[in-house]
């Protein structure tokens, strides 16, 4: 896999988020992608995004474009320094929260993209990898 | 703060979203339409996402609340022009809105929010033809 752009957008407050996904709308556009993988790849966002604010105090985001055996893609990484999720495998479950939320957020966000990599530690935080290729496979 | 405008029109409450939503706005929203519905006694909400590119769990969480919330203070919501790629990454993330009235555009929403007023009235004379 090749980078082929790279960026970095911090997300402190809630506002931050309207300004995050229209980057990834810019991005989305730039490699050709359908309307109805853009607004996949930007509503996975929005849930993960939303954990990072809600549960890790906020954190860095990367945006990029990729490429793989010359299909372009964006990939998006969360990170955050919060408390991490203790049980990783349960929180990928549908309908399971901590919050008040319906528990649809991570499991959700993993169907709406073609690649979906989570990795969590306790007290140091957690970073989430995702890919949406142009060609939606 | 940033608000969005709820219009009155007749027994109905019109809200157009054109703005992107972000969690705390759209919060604002409920708490904003449930105190009109009571306020103005209204009879039904339209809410138009057309302009509203993404719709994801919380957002779609708030516009169950807001139809659960006015059903119990007797009014209907009718949520009208979601984008089709809205749509398919709703379902596609697991929400399917149940509860929440929809139609394609305005004026059909609007059709289906006096429909839905016609039928209350006609249930009401039915009540009053029985008792004499």
């Amino acid at each position: 896999m090749i980078v082929l752009s790279k960026e970095k957008l911090p997300i402190q407050r809630e506002q931050d988020v309207v300004l995050f996904r229209n980057r990834i709308k810019e991005l989305a556009t730039k490699i050709g992608m359908s309307l109805v993988n853009q607004t996949k790849l930007i509503t996975a966002a929005s849930e993960l995004v939303r954990n990072m604010l809600r549960y890790g105090g906020g954190g860095i985001t990367h945006l990029e474009i990729v490429s793989r055996n010359s299909i372009p893609g964006v990939r998006l990484i969360f990170v955050d320094e919060g408390p991490g999720i203790k049980d990783v495998t349960l929180a990928m479950k549908d309908g399971y929260s901590t919050g008040k939320s319906l528990g649809l957020g991570l499991p959700g966000a993993k169907r709406l993209v073609n690649e979906f990599d989570i990795k969590s530690e306790s007290g140091k935080g957690t970073t989430v990898t995702i890919i949406r290729w142009k060609n939606g496979l | 703060m940033e608000r969005i405008p709820i219009l009155k029109m007749g027994p109905f409450l019109l809200v157009t979203i054109q703005v992107d939503l972000y969690d705390r706005l759209a919060l604002t929203l409920e708490n904003d339409l449930i105190n009109m519905v009571s306020k103005t006694e209204a009879k039904g909400v339209l809410i138009d996402i057309s302009a509203v590119s993404i719709v994801d769990s919380f957002m779609g969480r708030i516009l169950g609340n807001i139809a659960s919330m006015s059903k119990i203070m007797d009014a209907t919501t009718v949520v009208v022009g979601m984008q089709p790629a809205v749509a398919i990454t709703l379902v596609e993330l697991g929400l399917t809105l149940s509860g929440v009235h929809t139609a394609l555009d305005v004026e059909q929403g609007m059709e289906l929010l006096r429909d839905k007023i016609g039928q209350l009235d006609k249930d009401e004379e039915g009540l009053y033809d029985s008792f004499i």
